[in-house]
């Protein structure tokens, strides 16, 4: 699965990079999210619960942050096991100055596998469309939050109005993967 | 009394199943039984590093968790391929160790790893996510064309070639193909199936400490043969310490032939813990571990002259056989189709060449019609592109190159031994209105859709088999069948064959024969099955052979019962044996009145003597009882053919394809039961119109079953069927006394090229694969009218 698209968050680059890097935002942004542990400034892990179709999936995970060139870019590889199935995949995140903002863009190439791809490639969609609602939601209430004068809410996906329906759409598919595997979740959000 | 062969009898076994009687394997339930669930792969291909149970074994209501170490431990044998086939250099075929846990290495999804024992089933479910599997995680090879380019996936085996089979003579083809003054070419895919029987795969297995025996209830096609395999190759007991009970079975269209790795994994694994274990498959399971159909990417040629008479022929062919060779795996893209490839035409010179490759996917195997769809596609979407080349009528061309005697020597292997395809031909265009087609083509242009007319003439081998001639293609056992004809001592009659009825009506059939030969009421006859303890030995059901073998079979074991009652009458009369006839269930001593009835018989048989009388009925030297076997190996394989004619409408602005009209014209020899039939018939087209139509199992790069449920595997439904406009003609098969051919498989066989001759017709010639889904008719569709504007 080979996915690509952007987000624009109205908040400079270094403060988006750094809550990026910040897994207690991280933690509280990602739909049930139980665990998120910093091993290194490099690695972390994880554990998520959600409810993927007909399954309750429990994922644990590793990611592995490769060729950070703060606060510009990184690649991050992860992969994530459960009962359910699995999920690997790596993703190129890019931050670029625009409109007084910042421009996140990311490709991903993953593969999820096990019952997930059997009875749930159908309902990935859906299910990411939802997590990615919680997300982004969550993700920039909390940088508003803690970030003095900027309002709730003001980060928004990028020109709202003029990105077709299929563009937006490949923001869901992102985050619908981040549901079926917490690992990836990480990927284009941090 | 009426004879019933040839009658409507009502099914017997209707009562039953329509009143909830049926009794399947996962109705059975034993007295402390457990519950078994199977961790298998998620990868396609991938190393087993580590296999941790620890924290599995400690959850709750856990009674055993075994692994492939295990049962390599107790050298348990794998899965094998019943038949051996040999490559065109010479060389036998390759296949792999099919372990039926794995133990180092995974080969497909789904391939189990551990099984998890326990005393309930959601306990066991909670128990198989714990355990733990580390895998390394390898590139897996899925697509057919390009299996011989990727990684090797069992040491030892180049190219993923298990073989490379050559059928006929390629100098001969060589020189037709000189000789031709067009060559007609095509390229085909063959889309795999999944057969998706009613009743999903089940097993319930029990271990008596006591007698040392297992009883395996299983859903099988053929107890009997898996029962010989699971003791000779699985060595999971020796036969007569394993009794294999296959009860009523919900359907397997040849899915449920193989012996399968949780056949195998819960027999051992009940006298190893010495309790009952109970394993019956979710459906997602049965999408992934089922064996698949079809699967083949062939390139044919058609050499002809321009008066449209056919001079050679040439078959290549990749056949995906997945992970592993199953029992009918490697038999089904060879002499199953190789042979059958030339169709129903006189073609002087023909070969066909079959690369079986390796996958990472589920085994493929013989699924309805096994290699007769694969080459009838082949074949009849090649002559129905010579007749859109050449510009003759398609079935003009068709009848051009008929077969016009009977024994019929068919270019490659088979000798057909009766038929008469242009009366089939001549049937089905009169029962289809071929004529009066063009109108209805302009009828359907003008409401602005297209319509296209596909036709297909088949001929299949089936009523398999002859034992010695099998075998000396590899098979690894004969296929006779077995029958015995057991008389109560008041006069009712138990007929028990080898040959399993999982919705061929063997009750009703089979009592229909016995009632016609014993001349004994047919509710007075009952036909008994799926039983490894009840009767001698039976191969099971498959390849249309249970009329045509165990059928016969039944006859031959009824005759002997006939002669047998003639000695008695004969001495019971006073008579000599010779003068005794048998009609209408007496026998009948010549030119006297004196008779006696086959219950007198039947009685006097098993209660021989008299009061106050020191005398016998018997002749001397006769047994008591009136119980007969016979063992019937059939001298040839049976050739039902026909002619089938479709009619379908597209809507261009949708791609929808409608089937308006469908005609099945078949010769199946004689027919005992015109209802039954019919059924087979509308079955076999259900599924070959799905083939054309509706059908898809996908694989994404990776190995992952893209299509494993009924939100993305699309099986056809009723509606989307007109009514059958079903026919026969009728040439009796000359190598069984009741002249019968089969019929079971003939709709699947057929269907997929008429419906998709007729789609590509409608599309002006387009080559389009199955299944013609929408999306791919309506860019079809798109092409026509761009090529349409700029020819106007």
């Amino acid at each position: 699965m080979k996915l690509s698209g952007s987000y624009q968050i109205n908040l400079d680059k270094e403060k988006v990079w750094d809550a990026l890097n910040d897994p207690e935002i991280l933690k509280q942004s990602i739909p049930g999210c139980d665990e998120f542990i910093k091993n290194s400034d490099t690695n972390f892990s994880a554990k998520a619960t959600n409810k993927i179709g007909p399954f309750n999936a429990s994922f644990s995970g590793d990611i592995e942050l490769q060729n950070l060139k703060p606060p510009h870019s990184y690649k991050i590889t992860g992969s994530g096991n459960s009962p359910v199935g699995f999920a690997q995949g790596e993703a190129d995140v890019k931050l670029e100055d625009s409109n007084g903002g910042t421009k996140l863009i990311y490709s991903v190439d993953a593969q999820v596998g096990g019952k997930i791809a059997q009875v749930g490639s159908r309902l990935i969609d859906m299910t990411a469309k939802k997590m990615a609602d919680i997300f982004f939601g969550k993700f920039s209430e909390l940088i508003s939050r803690e970030t003095p004068g900027v309002e709730k809410n003001e980060s928004k996906p990028a020109e709202k109005n003029k990105k077709t329906q299929s563009e937006k759409k490949h923001i869901y598919v992102i985050a619908g993967i981040i549901a079926v595997s917490a690992a990836i979740v990480w990927f284009f959000l941090n | 009394m009426a004879s019933l062969v040839g009658s409507r009898v009502e099914r017997k076994e209707d009562k039953r199943f329509l009143t909830g009687k049926g009794r399947y394997t996962s109705d059975i339930n034993l007295a402390n039984q457990t519950y078994a669930i199977f961790v298998r792969s998620p990868h396609a291909r991938a190393k087993i590093k580590k296999l941790d149970i620890s924290k599995a074994q400690k959850s709750s209501g856990v009674v055993s968790i075994l692994t492939g170490s295990e049962i390599a431990e107790d050298k348990i044998g794998g899965l094998i391929a019943g038949w051996a086939i040999r490559s065109e250099d010479g060389t036998e075929m390759k296949c792999p160790a099919n372990p039926p846990l794995a133990k180092d290495i995974v080969n497909f999804v789904g391939d189990p790893v551990a099984v998890v024992i326990a005393e309930s089933l959601e306990e066991a479910k909670v128990a198989a996510e714990k355990v733990s599997v580390d895998y390394k995680v390898l590139k897996a090879v899925t697509s057919t064309a390009d299996a011989m380019d990727g990684d090797t996936i069992h040491e030892g085996i180049d190219k993923n070639l298990c073989f490379d089979w050559l059928l006929g003579d390629r100098q001969k083809v060589k020189e037709a193909f000189e000789k031709a003054d067009k060559v007609i070419s095509i390229d085909i895919i063959n889309n795999r199936l999944i057969p998706n029987a009613m009743e999903p795969r089940a097993c319930l297995a029990d271990y008596n400490s006591a007698s040392e025996e297992i009883t395996l209830y299983t859903t099988s096609q053929n107890p009997h043969l898996s029962r010989l395999i699971m003791s000779a190759f699985g060595n999971v007991s020796p036969e007569h310490k394993l009794r294999v009970v296959a009860p009523d079975v919900g359907g397997g269209f040849g899915s449920k032939i193989n012996v399968y790795n949780e056949d195998i994994v819960c027999s051992w694994a009940a006298k190893k813990i010495n309790r009952a274990i109970k394993w019956v498959a979710e459906r997602s399971e049965s999408f992934l571990t089922d064996i698949h159909g079809r699967d083949h990417v062939t390139h044919a040629e058609l050499a002809v002259t321009n008066d449209g008479k056919f001079l050679g022929f040439k078959n290549e062919t990749i056949a995906n056989l997945g992970a592993y060779a199953r029992v009918f795996g490697t038999v089904t893209p060879t002499y199953l189709f190789g042979p059958c490839a030339t169709g129903v035409y006189e073609i002087p010179a023909a070969y066909s060449n079959v690369k079986a490759v390796f996958t990472n996917t589920a085994p493929v195997d013989a699924y309805r019609g096994a290699g007769r769809p694969e080459a009838t596609y082949t074949i009849e979407r090649l002559v129905e592109k010579a007749s859109m080349e050449l510009g003759i009528d398609k079935t003009e061309l068709r009848m051009k190159n008929f077969p016009t005697a009977f024994p019929f020597k068919q270019t490659l292997v088979h000798t057909v031994d009766s038929g008469d395809y242009v009366a089939g031909m001549e049937k089905a265009k009169q029962m289809a209105d071929y004529n009066g087609y063009e109108a209805r083509r302009k009828d359907s242009e003008s409401r602005g859709k297209l319509r296209g007319i596909g036709v297909s003439s088949y001929f299949e081998a089936c009523g398999i088999a002859p034992s010695a001639a099998v075998m000396s293609l590899g098979c690894g056992v004969g296929l006779w069948e077995s029958a015995e004809v057991r008389f109560n001592p008041t006069g009712q009659v138990t007929v028990y064959t080898g040959s399993h009825s999982h919705g061929q009506s063997h009750q009703t059939t089979f009592a229909q024969i016995a009632a016609d030969e014993l001349g004994v009421p047919i509710e007075n006859i009952d036909i008994v099955h799926g039983d490894t303890d009840k009767g001698t030995f039976g191969m099971g059901t498959y390849g249309s052979r249970s009329l045509t073998v165990g059928g016969i079979a039944i006859v031959n074991a009824c005759k002997k019962i006939v002669e047998k009652g003639k000695r008695v009458t004969a001495k019971m009369l006073e008579a000599s044996p010779e003068d005794v006839e048998f009609k209408d269930g007496e026998f009948i001593v010549a030119k006297s009145n004196k008779k006696k009835t086959i219950g007198e018989i039947a009685f006097a048989c098993y209660l021989p003597g008299v009061r106050d009388e020191m005398k016998s009925p018997l002749p001397e030297g006769e047994e008591p009882g009136l119980k007969e076997t016979a063992f019937f190996d059939p001298s040839n394989f049976s050739f039902p053919a026909g002619t089938h004619i479709a009619e379908v409408e597209i809507d261009p602005e949708t791609g929808e394809v409608k089937l308006e009209k469908y005609t099945a014209c078949d010769d199946f020899g004689r027919i005992i039961n015109p209802m039954i039939v019919e059924g087979q018939v509308h079955g076999g087209l259900a599924q070959g119109i799905g083939q054309a139509l509706y059908e898809n199992a996908e694989y994404d790069e990776t190995g992952q079953l893209m299509t494993g449920s009924y939100m993305d595997y699309t099986m056809p439904r009723a509606d989307n069927f007109p009514e059958f406009n079903i026919g026969y003609t009728c040439t009796h098969a000359t190598t069984n006394p009741l002249g019968v051919k089969g019929c079971g498989e003939a709709g699947a066989i057929a269907a997929p090229p008429t419906v998709m001759n007729a789609v590509i017709d409608a599309l002006g010639g387009q080559e389009i694969t199955m299944p013609a889904t929408a999306e791919k008719v309506w860019k079809a569709c798109k092409n026509l009218k761009k090529s349409n504007s700029k020819a106007a």
